[in-house]
């Protein structure tokens, strides 16, 4: 069983600052992460391995410094790692991500056939969740997204049967293999690897390949120029809620700090003061 | 099957990294192995870099370190908890390339540094935690990880893992750290414009200041503060001794939140937005805190090692040096043909006695103690200064013979005269 995994390495967004004249996303200085999703998508094409044997693929399309989010793929487990890098991508939106990746997967399946392909059901940095779906409509691949569980996979029948979060329910869906999964999160918890894979993934040689190896001819098809999408605004949302008062209360008992509290709480909702004294009652 | 190495370097710091760095270039077998998610991502240092050390090592390290600043004006403030008294010393000297210190952000620094280590041919990996040595009988053979599949063997192990280092205490080498012997520092980064820092500190592109302080900033606890200049933010932050904290029941974070509210530091970071905050021991036993630092298969390098010089503030230079030592040492072994014994390894001892690692350290010897015991020094003193310049300064129909009797009159109050004999001859006793 070969599964191959997209994955994205993105900036910490926890960490991510919008600048606050020119309104662009300050990434200088942010850590860059594996895109969390995707590591849940990583997960479960391991735990598919360690059920039914066979290789997990990583594949990342983006600059050279993404080798470190593949390399810590690699000493989770997994069997190869493929970096799709060129100039010519840079700018590129999801319609032409899904375009170059789909090019990597066929170029994949040159040498071995592919069973599955996994992404998270999207990135924090874009949140479109649209290049998973790209591919599997540039594949003519099935399509499951936001699966919460594989419930099993029939070989021999080439059949997988997953659980799949929707709106008011889980739906329990089959289809054929080969098929592109996108996973949600918080479905299985990342493995610890062996000391094994982290001499492996420390000593492994990249495969890097570029616009011609996955056989894109036209760099006018990639990158700002081949991306019908044009991003014209990004803004930082102006923070709801209010700032916390700091009350300096010092060298009190804790009794009056306590009454000094709720007496204040209490003037700015006087319908809690009603409630509590009703239910004291 | 269980890989085997010349050398396990054990944290990927500043004394791990010029450990890791030297022995890969002295041809040795080396794998690194750090407990962070990346090199430098569990550190923390003020931090400044002397560069020095560092250069001595990697001669060009200016062309590719991702440096802040190169310093240009010294600060030393005594501060009471309105005012400071002090000096500034600034130079064109220290404009000069090759400049002599800057300010650094370890987490960039450290991936630097041991990016060159792994070029150099040194394995490192990272998130991975070793849990005890290996030992035969009492030969280092290894170490234990966390990890499946988690024993890794080596001729030697040199132990770089920090001012709290458990496999030293777990094998027995030496005994736990003591409250008393470790400083409990905690500092923020404060992000500013990069035009900001350089009008409020009057500095050009590139250049940086220092601000060393001491009074009462410490609360009446044996410590000092800082405040450094990195391109677009500032660090600043406080460190006491650890049994002090304990004793006076002082929450490090409200004593850093007093220091940046203290009328001669808060305009210095106005307005700026805190994006970090850190802590960490320092070891601050000097000299007599040292633990024997070699046996047999094994060296213990950097914090590990307590080798901080408290006064100059110099640790992460004596951390590279003592890393690069120990590796040396090392290296010139295996090329003599001589096995990592006990008693070979003692050249290590030998390398630091000659080095200005311990004769500093020797030198301030007697300064833990002496301060432990005489915290005048961190209270009366800096408000007796204060006053002083107060009453000099101030002109208000006072003469100045009868401003120097009160200023004279009020050191006497506070120590006595033979007080005042005995606390300068116990301050040039500790820095003698």
């Amino acid at each position: 069983m070969h599964s191959v995994v997209c994955i994205k390495q993105v900036p910490d967004s926890a960490q991510i600052r919008v600048h606050p004249v020119t309104n662009t996303i300050m990434r200088q200085g942010v850590p860059a992460i594996i895109n969390p999703y995707d590591l849940f998508a990583l997960e479960e094409a391991l735990r598919l391995k360690d059920r039914f044997g066979g290789t997990v693929t990583v594949v990342t399309m983006g600059p050279p410094m993404a080798e470190a989010a593949l390399r810590k793929c690699l000493s989770y487990g997994a069997d190869d790692a493929i970096l799709v890098s060129d100039r010519s991508f840079a700018g590129s939106d999801t319609l032409v991500t899904s375009y170059a990746l789909t090019a990597t997967l066929r170029k994949i399946m040159e040498s071995m056939p592919v069973d599955l392909i996994f992404t998270g059901k999207q990135t924090i940095d874009g949140d479109t969740a649209q290049v998973g779906p790209g591919i599997a409509k540039r594949l003519d691949y099935q399509l499951l997204t936001y699966v919460s569980k594989i419930v099993d996979v029939d070989l021999e029948h080439r059949e997988i049967r997953v659980e799949r979060r929707a709106e008011g329910g889980v739906q329990l869906l089959k289809t054929t293999l080969p098929c592109l999964i996108t996973m949600l999160e918080g479905t299985n918890e990342m493995r610890f690897g062996d000391l094994d894979d982290l001499f492996r993934a420390a000593r492994y040689e990249l495969k890097v390949w570029d616009r011609t190896v996955i056989g894109i001819e036209d760099p006018e098809t990639v990158g700002v120029k081949g991306s019908p999408t044009v991003v014209s605004k990004v803004f930082a949302p102006r923070p709801r809620s209010q700032r916390a008062e700091i009350i300096d209360l010092q060298d009190d008992s804790p009794k009056n700090l306590a009454s000094t509290l709720l007496a204040r709480m209490f003037t700015q909702h006087p319908k809690l003061e009603r409630e509590i004294a009703k239910r004291a009652r | 099957m269980a890989e085997k190495f010349d050398v396990i370097v054990v944290g990927a710091g500043m004394a791990g990294n010029a450990a890791a760095y030297t022995l890969a270039k002295g041809g040795l077998n080396v794998l690194q192995i750090e407990r962070g998610e990346t090199p430098g991502s569990k550190n923390v240092q003020g931090a400044i870099l002397y560069a020095d050390a560092i250069e001595k090592i990697i001669p060009d390290f200016r062309d590719e370190a991702p440096l802040e600043r190169h310093l240009i004006e010294q600060r030393v403030w005594v501060l009471d908890d309105s005012s400071y008294i002090g000096t500034h010393y600034r130079s064109e000297a220290f404009n000069q390339e090759p400049y002599n210190r800057y300010t650094i952000i370890r987490a960039h620094f450290d991936q630097w540094f041991n990016k060159k280590a792994r070029e150099a041919g040194a394995l490192t990996i990272c998130e991975t935690t070793v849990s005890e040595l290996l030992l035969d009988g009492k030969k280092v053979i290894g170490v234990r990880t966390d990890r499946k599949g988690g024993e890794i063997y080596a001729d030697a192990v040199i132990l770089a893992d920090g001012v709290n280092s458990r496999l030293a205490v777990k094998a027995g080498f030496h005994a736990e750290i003591q409250p008393r012997d470790v400083a409990l520092a905690v500092k923020e980064i404060h992000f500013l414009p990069q035009e900001t820092i350089e009008a409020r500190f009057n500095i050009g592109e590139e250049e940086g200041v220092v601000i060393e302080m001491a009074g009462k900033i410490s609360a009446g606890m044996m410590g000092t503060g800082f405040l450094y200049t990195n391109k677009e933010s500032i660090t600043l932050g406080v460190g006491c001794m650890l049994s002090d904290f304990k004793q006076q029941k002082v929450t490090p974070y409200a004593l850093l939140d007093r220091m940046k509210s203290h009328p001669s530091i808060a305009p210095l970071i106005a307005g700026s937005e805190m994006k970090e905050y850190a802590a960490h021991l320092i070891p601050e036993g000097g000299y007599n805190a040292i633990p024997q630092v070699w046996g047999d298969g094994w060296l213990i390098a950097g914090d590990a090692g307590q080798f901080v010089n408290g006064i100059h503030r110099e640790g992460s230079n004596l951390a590279m040096t003592t890393g690069m030592l120990a590796a040396q040492t090392l290296v010139e072994l295996k090329q003599a043909g001589k096995p990592f014994t006990a008693g070979n390894l003692a050249k290590y001892k030998r390398k630091l006695d000659d080095s200005f690692v311990m004769k500093d350290l020797k030198k301030y010897r007697r300064m833990p103690d002496i301060f432990h015991k005489n915290k005048q020094f961190f209270t009366t003193y800096p408000e007796l200064l204060s006053k002083a310049a107060q009453t000099l300064i101030r002109v208000d129909g006072v003469d100045k013979k009868t401003k120097e009797k009160s200023i004279k009159q009020s050191f006497v109050a506070a120590r006595s005269r033979l007080g005042l004999i005995g606390d300068a001859f116990r301050f040039w006793r500790a820095v003698e």
